[in-house]
Order: C-alpha cells, then structure tokens, then sequence
C-alpha cells in the first residue's frame, strides 16, 4: 500500500485513493466520537452541543464550570471559601472524589490479585507437561467471554447467600470480635473478588504469550550455573517477562475501572465507582458534568496506551523481535 | 504475596464500616428533585437533631430492590419511600416489618396521628409521606397559542406533532391511555378489568408507538423535555414543576386525564438498623416536616394538620405551593385515584402484557 | 522391542540403581504435579468466584420452592394422586388449610406469585381467598367454590400440580415461548405473548449485522494498517487502540451527545440544509443507536485480529499472482482473501461472541426496539423479580455463547487470542 507498482492502471489508481479515503472515514468514526466530548466538556452552557460562542472561539463560550462541579458535586459546604477545610470537604464527601477513590481502591486490590494469580498459573500452563492445559484454559478465559449479565447476577445470589451449609454464619475466625456475616454484597472485598475474576483472562492471555516467546533453556543454563528454582524464576524468567505482566496487569485494572454491571449488583451504597457514577449520570441526568469525567478518563486511557506500548516496545526488543 | 495486606486492609474497612453503621440510617428514594426534597424536609433536620447520618440512596422504584433484597438474604436499607399499592403486596409477602403507630408524632393541637393522617395513609406496614400525580406536560415553546389541554391530545399527534416521553411499565399509563380514548375516570377499571380494555389502552398506545420515547427514572421524562427530545412527556407532578418554577423550564403542566395516589415509607424486613429507622420515620412524619417537603416539592402533604402550614415555593421564594398540589380542588376536575386494590393483584400480570406488547414490534 | 529392552532383565538404570523408565515416569508425574499446582490457585478461585455462582444461578431456571415450601398439604395431596384425579374434598381441605397457614405466616403473596407466572391474573385469587381462610369451614369444596368460581379451574389446578414440585422445567418453556395445557400438552403461547423467541432472533440478527458492519469497516483498515511502513502504522494504531482503552460508559455517553435529537449529528444536519429542523433523525432511542454505538465499541476487536493476519502474509505471493496474469480483483479474491480467513474467523466470532452478551450500551442508547436478550435478563432480575426465568433466559443465552466459544476454540484456538 506504500506506494502502487508502476504497472498500475489508472483505475487500479482511481481504486487505492477511494481506499484511502474510506480507510480515512473509518478512523474518523474510531476517534471522532472521543474527541467531540473534550471539547464540549469546556461548554458555558448546560448543552450538548457546540453554541455559536464556541465555534467562534469566543473565550466567554468555554468555562471549567464542570470541572468544578465535579469537585463540588456532594459536599457538605460547597460555598465556603477555598481554604484547607473547603478541600479536606471535598476528599471526604464529594461524589466524584469518593467514586475515584472506591475505583482506584478497587481496582489495585483487584488488578494485585489478577496479577499474582494469574502469573503463577500462566508459568504453569506454559509447561507442556501441564495436564488438561486446553480445557483449564478454556475455564480461566471463559469470565471474558461469559456475558456479564450472567456473571453478575450468578455472583449477586452466590455473595448474599452461598448456599452452603452455613448460610448466613458469622465467621470469627480469630474469635476477635470482628465477626463478618458470611456476605460478600455490598462489601469491597465482594466487588474486588468479583473483579479479579473478569480481570484473570487479559493476564493469563498477555503472561502466557510472553511465555511463549521464552527461551527454556535459558533456565536450564542458570540451573547448570547452581541457580536454585526460585532464583531462576526471580532473576533469569521474570525480567524477562515482566513487561507481559505489567502490561496483563494494566488490563485488569482497566477491566476493573471500566465495570459497572458487576458494580450495580454487587456493590452496596458505599462502593460507587466512577462507571457506577456516570452510569446513574447518562440514565437520568446527562449533564455535562458526564463530559467532563468522559474527558478525564480519556486522559487516563492515553496515559494506559502509552505506558502499554512502550511495555510492549521493549519486550520486543529484549526478545530481539524488533530492531527498536 | 499482597494478600495479608488485602486482608489486613478489609479487615479494617469492615472495622470501620461496623463502628460507622451504628450511627447512621440508610434511606431508599426515587432520585432528582423528589429526593431533594426530602433531604431538605427530612433527612437534614433529622440529622441536626439526632446526629444519625442519613444515607440517602436511589432507585427507579424502590420497591423492587426491597424485594430482591429480602429475598436474597441481602439488606442494606433501612427505610424507603415505596407507592401506597407496592407497600400493601410488599407487605402481604412479609417482606416489610410491621410498624406501630404509636410511635407516629401527634399533631401540634394534640390530635393522635391515626385521626391526623387522611384515610388511607396509614397501613400495617407504611406511614404516608404524600400524595403525588401522573400527569402529563408539554414544551410551550412547540405549541404557540393551540396548546394542548386535554388527555386526548396527547395521544394526537396529528394535531399536536413530537414525540412523546411515556414510563415503560403499565400502572397509571393504561389508565391514562383509556382515558384519552375518551373512557371517563369514573368507569377506566371497570373497563381495564377485561382483557379488551387492556387491548384497547394498549391500541390507543399503539397508534402513537413510534413517536414514544419510553423512560424508567422519574427523572429522565424532565431531561428529555428539557432536552427537547420529546415535545410532551408523561411525568411526576412534583418533578415536572420544580423544573418548571424552580428552573425557569418552559414547561407546561396539563391537570387533565392524571392519576394521582399516595405513596409513604416502609421499613424492609432484617433492616440494619431498624431503630434508627423507626427513629427516622416518626420525626419526618410529623405535621411540620411533611409540610415541609411540600414547599420544596408539589406533593400535597399526607396529614390534614400540615395542609395549613404549607407555604410557599423554597426554590423560587414565592410561589404558593397549594394550587400546584395534586389535592388542590380545582386540579381535580377530570382526575382518577388510582385503584390501589386493583394494582396489589393485577400489576405483575399487567406488566408481563405490557412488556410482551412493547417487545412485539 | 524398545519396550522389551526398557523392561526386561536388562534394563537400563539410573545411577542409583532404579529402573530409568520408572526413574523418567517419576519426575514426568513430578513435573506434571508441579505444572498443575502453579494453575491450581486461580483455578479453585475462578471456580469459587466464578463458576459455582454461575451454577448456582442456573440451579435456579429449574427449582423453585416458592409454592412447594408453603403449600405442604396439597403437595402431598397431589403426590398421592396422579395426574388426571380431578380434586376431591381431600385436595380441597388441604388447600383451605395451607391457605390458613400461608395467610398467617404471610407467604401467601410468594405463592400467588408463583402460580401467577403460569396461570395470569390468578394472583388475587390466592391472596384474597387466604384473607377470608379463617372462615372457611367444610365443606371446604363448596366453600371455597362458593368464594371464588376460579377454585374450580382445572389449569389453576395443573399450574399448582405443576408448582408442586420445587424442581420444573416450566421456566424453560416460558422461555421458549411455549406453555403447558392442564393435558400435559405443550403448546405454543398465543401469538401476542411470543416475545422471548423473537427477543432472541433479534439479538442474534443485531449482533450479525453488528458483526458484518465490523468486518466491512474493519477489513479495509487492518489492510492498511499491515501494508503501511511500521513507524506510519504504529501512528495509526493508535487510532484504533485509544477507543479499545477508552471507558465503555464514555463512548457510550460520546454517542448520546452525537447521536441525540438535539445532538451534534442533527445539528451538522439541519445546519446544512440536509434535514429540515423538525424532521431531526430518530438515531438512539431505537436499534439503529444500539446498531452505531455497538459497532464503534467492537470494532477494535475485529481490527486487532484481522491485522495480526495480515501482516504474516507476504506481499510476494500477490505480485506473483499479478505477474501470471491474475488481474488485482482476482489475486484478492484467490490469493489474499483465503490467507486472511483465519484473522476473519477470529475478528468476526469474537465480535459475535461479545456483542450476543451486550446489556450497558443497548440499555443506554437502545430505546424500547434497541434492547437485547441481556436487557430481558436484567429486567427478571432487577423488576420482575422472575428469578427462575431470568435463570432461564441466562441458561439459554450462556449455552449459545459457549457454543460459540468452543466453535472458536476449535477455529481459532483460544491460545491464540491476542490484546493489543
């Protein structure tokens, strides 16, 4: 597609430039959607459209008024002056800010699970002496590909009420007074289990394809060298595949970030995530605000691509894939 | 491994989640401006005066996390607004712990509360908060100097074009569906008692399907109106004006055709905590809040001792509340109480018809 | 003879002494052991986290003790009895009675609501009759009768046989838009309550074209994408990626704002002259939304695929097509069309696999004729409150999806899925 062999007709030419130009459309409907709300986000105005203010570029059409309502949006005393107070407010009550928080929480405590879980079992299915490796993997992938509906409400039921013998027993393990009524609803540690469960597939599927560009022998040479197993795994195999994991392990906190049907039957009036958040926002209120969190989270997902990319630029290059 | 300090950190949280849940009541709502409302009327004077923190929280309809929350085994509210006809079937399913009223707050002239309350609004299981309307409500800008006037119009869309914002779900819109097929309020269950009524609210909707945006919150018939998404939209009264007053929406509220009834708090069975919640209920139900929260929303007050002390709009500072009321005499004149015997046994079939009918194309 | 070597008398043997081939099983056993204690955590966790609730929820299309649990003394009426008896006094005096005690313990509304899902509008007939029980005195058949004509019904009657028992298959008939006669027939729904059939054909109509529009705008990029020289088409990649990583809920919000009467579409539109300012375009609210948000949010998916493909086919073999006389059309369709097909499987059925599964995106943008199978689902859960339905509906949805799934592992091989 570089450039047509000069044996080409002029239709042949007619031809490549209309590819061109809807491969161009098809870009333009990949990225438009995102872009248009950045802007829009910055709107005086409580609409969803570009006024005529902003389209001559008059400074008085954009605003960071969403941006501030973002902040002021459930606190206690939004009016009050600026001070230490005014933000110490803003961190415990706020909509948005305790959102981010729950998100952020949930999704590291996830995303570590995912992580450790997943890479342990990864080293074991790429052994190839690892039994009923097709049907073990088709297990540990099915949470990504099992509609979400059905996960979550199987989850819903399961946390409220496993079912088991010992329904509803408060388990006190330590006999220490902090009892917790067999539930798992409502609860973080219920949201971050069930969120580890749909972020383990990106991880096994990003460590088991580093894996399999993995030298063994590599590991036999720091065993021949009087490398014990672990420090072979710690020193020879997980430099090597690390940039796989970070990169598994960005997924699954993205997963995590991003869900919200898991959220909404799970999670209780204290675990609202940001998805949770603008999922109530676009239902019932669409104000710009939505816009302004959608611009934010943009910014993120810049920020994950770009750290991804470069992960994978560099696992490339250890693996002598690519010259750079 | 990270684990410990997973389990450390819960351990914690659930710590502190138990020491913070003794000193708080978990309220159920409908959202927007109705939940506004009872947080300035209920929520902040009951927090002022006890220091219990109230955890407001929302739902389309709050009777069906109720529901599902008993019958999973998995309580987390303590107190929520629920209509009248929802809270009678909640209740007949043990679903709601019973409430005394002698724990209801007199009125201020010592009149005992089952004697102060309107007849009805009191049951077994929920203490009324007020009375509110479907009603419907069109963008004045789209209608110049023809608007419409009555319920038949709003099915016309020949003479009134747009679309149309309808609730997805069968109580009050077959009602009103009848009545703007010329059914008067006075026969509409008579007629929805048969199957061909239903079919025939269900024809009437069907001339107009494909002008109907459909809705499940309460506050997104205000949303698409405002939006201009549609050019009239069946509502909630109290909604609908505070848009309009409270917000300057040009928004015209038509008192023909609407269903009105009650609506109150229930406490769900296995509540939290369920003394806070008995705590929250007798203060909101007492003559001045309900009076109260009928200054920050039109719902007329469910106590004949709080009709009096009803003054005037809180958002705007000067208009009287009581002629914007769905008590109000002269908003009564084509008005249908709904038939709350008639819903207790009838709403889930009535809603299996009217999904089946939505889904056939 | 490699055998008998290896095992008999001269065998050969490790340095200390045991037979080799014992010696080779035992640390093949070891390695095996080893390999599946590395994968044994997470699996025990998916299958605590993940597949018993899923089974556990499945258990639930088939039992449902709503009525068997209260209604003890019909039920052992109805397993003295075998289908056909018609109700006698016996059967009547042991309704009256698990009515009494169903009033008293208020569980009478769960019943009625369970023989309400098969027989309509018989819900009242259980709650009102159990307000009065305490009066009801024998003899309870002309009683009851006397109370309410409906006791005499013989489908009130099989849906209570029928309920009898926790375990049924009669939420799958729902499902299936299929009905019980008191025969013991199974019959069709009559055609207004046919919804679930129909619900069904349209997701997996909605997900084909979703899929087709993907695969039409998709093939055309990823082709680019792998001709192009890397530095350009990394740029461009990033085109693709920056929507994958993108929060559904934004590019789902990113479509209201387009997408919306008085959103940014309608507005180029009327701005242009192209639509006249009250005939703005219905696109969300109805399935054309679910159809363009949808495919924006797969797309990725089908790229990604089809361009891992691409870019292992070498640019060789079409020239030396070219050069024996195939015109451009014919090297395409004989030459590259055939080497792609493997990234065309792949991008298409895992397209299909995740847009049959939709709930968010339908149930924001979707409108009444833009829901999928997923909303149905949600809304037994959620607002019915038809568990065992909603189970029902879950089971048959997940059962085409695994199908799929294993179809896919079969074509493609789940090894060799790949992100990003």
């Amino acid at each position: 597609m570089a450039a047509l062999p000069p044996y080409a007709s002029p239709l042949e030419r007619a031809w490549a430039w209309a590819f061109r130009a809807l491969c161009a459309l098809v870009f333009l409907f990949l990225i438009a959607p995102i872009l248009v709300i950045i802007p829009l986000s910055f709107n005086a105005e409580a609409y969803f459209t570009f006024t005529e203010r902003m389209l001559r570029l008059d400074p008085e059409g954009f605003s960071l008024r969403w941006y501030d309502n973002l902040l002021t949006f459930g606190m206690i005393a939004p009016d009050a002056p600026r001070d230490a107070a005014w933000w110490a407010d803003a961190w415990a009550h706020a909509t948005w800010v305790r959102a981010a928080k729950n998100s952020v929480i949930v999704g590291a405590f996830s995303t570590l699970l995912a992580t450790a879980l997943g890479t342990l079992a990864a080293l074991g299915l790429a052994r190839s002496e690892m039994p009923g490796r097709k049907a073990v993997m088709a297990i540990l992938i099915s949470p990504m590909i099992v509609p979400v509906i059905i996960s979550a409400t199987g989850v819903f039921f399961f946390f409220s009420n496993p079912g088991f013998p010992l329904p509803h027993v408060r388990l006190d393990p330590f006999a220490v007074g902090l009892a917790w009524d067999w539930r798992l609803t409502s609860t973080y540690l219920g949201i971050i289990l069930a969120h580890t469960a749909l972020g383990i597939p990106f991880v096994i599927i990003t460590v088991t394809a580093t894996l399999a560009g993995f030298d063994r022998s590599l590991l036999r040479a720091a065993a021949s060298l009087g490398a014990g197993p672990w420090t072979a795994f710690r020193r020879v195999q997980l430099p090597l595949i690390l940039p796989g994991v970070i990169s598994g392990a960005l997924f699954a906190f993205v997963t995590s970030f991003d869900e919200v049907v898991m959220v909404l039957f799970v999670g209780g009036h204290d675990q609202q995530t940001i998805p949770r958040q603008m999922w109530v926002g676009i239902r019932e209120q669409l104000s710009p605000s939505i816009l302004a969190v959608a611009t934010i989270l943009v910014v993120v997902s810049v920020a994950l691509l770009t750290a991804v990319e470069l992960l994978r630029r560099r696992s490339e290059r250890l693996r002598g894939l690519s010259p750079g | 491994m990270h684990l410990g300090t997973l389990l450390a950190a819960t351990a914690l949280a659930a710590g502190l989640a138990a020491t913070a849940a003794a000193q708080e009541v978990v309220v159920l709502g409908w959202g927007g401006a109705y939940t506004q409302s009872q947080v300035e009327a209920y929520h902040k004077p009951f927090t002022a005066a006890t220091g219990i923190r109230v955890v407001s929280v929302d739902a389309d309809n709050p009777a069906t996390p109720i529901k599902a929350q008993v019958e999973a085994g998995n309580v987390t509210i303590d107190v929520a607004s629920v209509e009248y006809a929802d809270a009678v079937r909640l209740c007949d399913e043990g679903l709601l712990e019973v409430i005394d009223h002698a724990i209801l707050a007199p009125a201020p002239d010592g009149t005992p509360a089952t004697e102060d309350f309107l007849p009805g609004m009191l049951t077994d299981c929920m203490v009324g908060t007020d009375v509110f309307a479907t009603v419907y409500a069109y963008d004045k800008t789209k209608f110049g100097d023809n608007p419409p006037t009555t319920i038949a119009d709003f099915f016309d869309t020949a003479r009134f074009p747009g679309k149309r914002g309808v609730r997805r779900g069968a109580k009050a819109t077959l009602e009103m569906a009848l009545m703007g097929d010329g059914v008067p309020a006075d026969q509409v269950y008579s007629v929805l008692a048969t199957p061909e009524g239903v079919e025939r609210a269900l024809a009437k909707l069907g001339a107009i399907k494909s002008e109907i945006v459909w809705w499940t919150a309460g506050s997104q018939p205000v949303q698409l109106l405002a939006d201009g998404e549609v050019a009239m939209t069946i509502g909630w009264n109290g909604r609908l004006f505070n848009a309009a007053v409270g917000e300057g929406k040009p928004f015209a509220i038509v008192w023909d055709g609407q269903v009105y009834e009650s609506e109150g708090w229930v406490i769900p069975k296995g509540a939290p905590n369920l003394e806070n919640a008995l705590k929250f209920v007798a203060f909101s139900t007492a003559t001045e809040p309900l009076a109260r929260a009928a200054e920050w929303i039109s719902y007329g007050p469910p106590r004949a001792s709080s009709a009096p002390l009803v003054g005037v709009f809180q958002l705007d500072g000067k208009t009287p509340m009581g002629p914007n009321l769905p008590t109000s005499p002269e908003n009564l004149t084509n008005a249908l109480l709904s038939d709350l015997d008639f819903w207790v046994d009838r709403d889930a079939e009535l809603n299996e018809r009217f999904n089946a009918w939505l889904l056939a194309n | 003879m490699a055998e008998a070597t290896l095992t008999g008398p001269t065998a050969l043997r490790t340095a200390n002494g045991t037979p080799l081939k014992a010696a080779l099983a035992r640390a093949s056993r070891r390695a095996r052991l080893r390999a599946f204690l590395l994968v044994a955590p997470l699996l025990l966790f998916i299958v605590v986290t993940f597949v018993l609730p899923i089974g556990q929820m499945l258990h639930r299309s088939v039992h449902n003790d709503a009525f068997s649990a209260h209604m003890p003394a019909l039920g052992a009426w109805f397993a003295a009895n075998p289908r056909g008896t018609a109700p006698d006094e016996a059967a009547f005096a042991a309704l009256a009675e698990d009515l009494r005690a169903a009033a008293a313990a208020r569980s009478i509304g769960t019943v009625g609501t369970r023989i309400n899902y098969e027989v309509p509008g018989t819900r009242s007939l259980f709650t009102s009759t159990a307000r009065n029980a305490a009066r009801l005195a024998p003899p309870y058949r002309e009683a009851l009768l006397a109370h309410n004509p409906d006791w005499g019904r013989a489908d009130v009657w099989a849906a209570m046989r029928g309920a009898s028992s926790a375990y049924s298959a009669s939420f799958y008939l729902a499902a299936l838009d299929l009905r019980r006669t008191p025969e013991g027939a199974v019959v069709r729904v009559e055609p207004g309550q046919r919804i679930y059939g129909q619900l069904f054909l349209r997701t997996f109509v909605l997900s084909a074209a979703i899929t087709l529009i993907c695969l039409a705008l998709g093939f055309p990029v990823a082709h680019l994408l792998a001709t192009l020289p890397l530095r350009r088409a990394n740029l461009l990649m990033i085109l693709v990626l920056l929507p994958f990583w993108t929060s559904l809920l934004v590019r789902t919000s990113a479509w209201i704002v387009l997408l919306q009467g008085q959103g940014v579409v309608n507005n180029v539109l009327v701005a242009l002259g192209l639509v006249p300012e009250d005939g703005r375009l219905a696109l969300m609210h109805n399935a054309t939304g679910t159809i363009v948000a949808m495919t924006h949010i797969l797309l990725p998916f089908m790229i990604l695929p089809l361009y891992a493909v691409m870019k292992t086919i070498p640019p060789a073999y079409a020239r030396a097509a070219r050069s024996l006389g195939a015109t451009s059309w014919t090297a395409f369709r004989r030459i590259y069309l055939p080497l792609c097909a493997p990234g065309i499987g792949a991008g298409a059925m895992l397209v299909f696999i995740l847009a049959v599964g939709y709930y968010i995106t339908p149930a924001l943008v979707g409108g009444a004729s833009g829901q999928l199978i997923s909303n149905q689902i949600a809304y037994h859960m959620q607002t019915s409150l038809n568990w065992s339905l909603g189970a029902a509906l879950a089971t048959l949805l997940l059962a085409a999806v695994l199908a799929l799934y294993w179809l896919y592992d079969r074509l493609v091989g789940i090894d060799n899925m790949k992100l990003g």
